[in-house]
């Protein structure tokens, strides 16, 4: 299969005043069409840079960026991101964030069109009847849901999550995992998702991909081929608690606690 | 519905304080040139009625107009530094120098350079004396913008003026406000500094003046409640703005 990112050699370091600071070096991800890659690391190991390099916001110092067959030299308008903070827009309705990113892809795109697109994406996840809410009514969890929608609302080739779980409640948390299955099988996409936590690497993720302490490289891959949408339950499987067991050595490796 | 307790609180209190301040001019039997008591007010306001709408009117528009000009002149200011690191640093230093000077001693100095420009002169100083908040905010507000908001379109291509217009700019509006009910007390001293300082007859500021000229305690006092009377007006005209462009930010706070 024809893979939609392929990250290949990307080296990457921030000019200082006290030189040049790497994070990144000679990192490689391929990502097949309509599969979730979760990425983990250490704290501070260039993970968020690593999403800025993909949205085509910033350029590698070397190495390249291929997205759907063209190597990333400038923003494009099929990437979708949400972060850990929803960054929703307090001035408008729900309904009327989750419509913002079509405002700029597709501006000539009839009003109509554009608020059924997102209705029905809002139903998806639950929120349906929320829509003429503002963003301060609505709890951390609806929030982080609208800003998913948003995140998919114009058909991205690739959404960019970077750690959207991380603030939310437990229980909170697992639901939006159950949406992102939920919402992957209705409306198949291509993922890249930045994450601390590692259940969520393996119940969320079709590869994960452990990254090594600053600069980054890819230090580990683990495929886990269970077909989706899974159940909860997985989670408290042998294979899945062998699997933490794995990843929870190499993030120890990563941060130079343990030896490979 | 109107909420009663809402206008009757602040008006009884408005009413206590008068009473206490009649009580306390009693008790002492202060002369009307120590301290006028409300009592004496209302016959000076009834004898100069006309005066007071008059120059009222002149105080209240010449305000208006320099705090109009503020605005666009503080936000194009703010624009320019929240956008700009080089610019801000750049000026910075110079708007906070200039915002130090008292202004009392800058209206001899326009005073001798628009001779004869009165109504100039009055809306010029309560621009120079108000938009300095104006620009710090909006200045404070688009720089402080978190990178999210920002990428969120950016990575959709976006060029940089959509994300001013779509979020930089709503999302200052609160900041915007919260200066705006600054810069509107600050144009109001503004235009009564230029109407007591250089008498040309206009203005509350004048009809102070020639209270005290001739020795109209009384007046004084009515003059100074009247200005906290328009003092009032303006600063509530700018909250019922803020309810209808930023109401969302008023709301959340609640």
């Amino acid at each position: 299969m024809e893979n939609l990112i392929d990250i290949k050699g990307v080296t990457h370091a921030y000019k200082t005043k006290a030189g040049p600071f790497p994070v990144l070096r000679d990192l490689n991800i391929a990502i097949p069409q309509h599969s979730f890659c979760a990425v983990v690391g250490p704290s501070g190991c260039g993970k968020s840079t690593l999403t800025r390099l993909i949205a085509g916001l910033m350029f590698p110092d070397q190495g390249e960026v291929w997205l759907h067959g063209e190597l990333v030299k400038s923003p494009r308008k099929t990437v979708g991101m949400a972060f850990q903070n929803p960054v929703l827009l307090e001035w408008r309705t729900i309904l009327q964030n989750v419509i913002l990113p079509l405002e700029i892809v597709a501006p000539s795109m009839p009003k109509a069109q554009k608020e059924a697109r997102a209705k029905e994406l809002l139903a998806l996840v639950g929120l349906e009847g929320f829509e003429n809410k503002r963003p301060s009514e609505l709890s951390g969890g609806m929030r982080q849901r609208a800003s998913l929608c948003r995140a998919l609302v114009h058909k991205p080739d690739i959404i960019i999550l970077d750690e959207p779980f991380g603030a939310l409640d437990a229980f909170t948390r697992e639901d939006l995992w159950q949406t992102m299955h939920q919402l992957r099988a209705k409306e198949p996409f291509t993922a890249l998702l930045i994450t601390h936590d590692l259940r969520e690497s393996v119940y969320l993720g079709d590869q994960v991909v452990v990254l090594s302490g600053r600069p980054a490289t890819t230090q580990y891959v683990m495929q886990v081929d269970v077909p989706g949408p899974r159940p909860l339950e997985m989670l408290y499987e042998p294979e899945t608690v062998e699997r933490l067991a794995v990843l929870r050595r190499e993030i120890q490796i990563a941060q130079g606690r343990a030896v490979a | 519905m109107i909420d009663w307790k809402k206008i009757l609180i602040p008006v009884s209190a408005i009413v206590i304080l008068l009473l206490l301040w009649e009580l306390l001019v009693w008790v002492m039997g202060w002369p009307d040139y120590k301290m006028a008591s409300p009592s004496d007010l209302w016959p000076a306001f009834l004898r100069y009625q006309e005066l007071f709408w008059l120059y009222g009117w002149q105080t209240l528009w010449r305000t208006v107009v320099g705090l109009g000009v503020a605005v666009v002149f503080g936000t194009l200011l703010g624009m320019i530094m929240g956008l700009s690191k080089v610019m801000n640093d750049a000026l910075y230093p110079l708007l906070v120098g200039f915002n130090a000077i008292p202004k009392a001693t800058v209206v001899p100095v326009i005073a001798l350079m628009f001779v004869g420009q009165h109504d100039f002169n009055t809306i010029l100083m309560a621009f120079m004396i108000s938009f300095f908040p104006i620009a710090v905010s909006v200045a404070i507000g688009l720089s402080t913008l978190e990178p999210e908001y920002r990428d969120i379109l950016r990575s959709l291509g976006a060029s940089r003026m959509t994300v001013f217009w779509k979020i930089a700019l709503p999302k200052t509006l609160p900041e915007f406000f919260g200066a705006l009910k600054v810069a509107v007390t600050l144009a109001f001293i503004g235009t009564n500094l230029v109407e007591i300082i250089t008498p040309h007859g206009r203005g509350l500021g004048h009809l102070f003046q020639s209270a005290q000229t001739n020795s109209d305690f009384p007046l004084m006092f009515a003059v100074l409640l009247a200005l906290a009377a328009l003092g009032i007006v303006l600063y509530y005209a700018v909250v019922a703005l803020e309810y209808i462009f930023a109401g969302w930010a008023v709301r959340t706070a609640h």
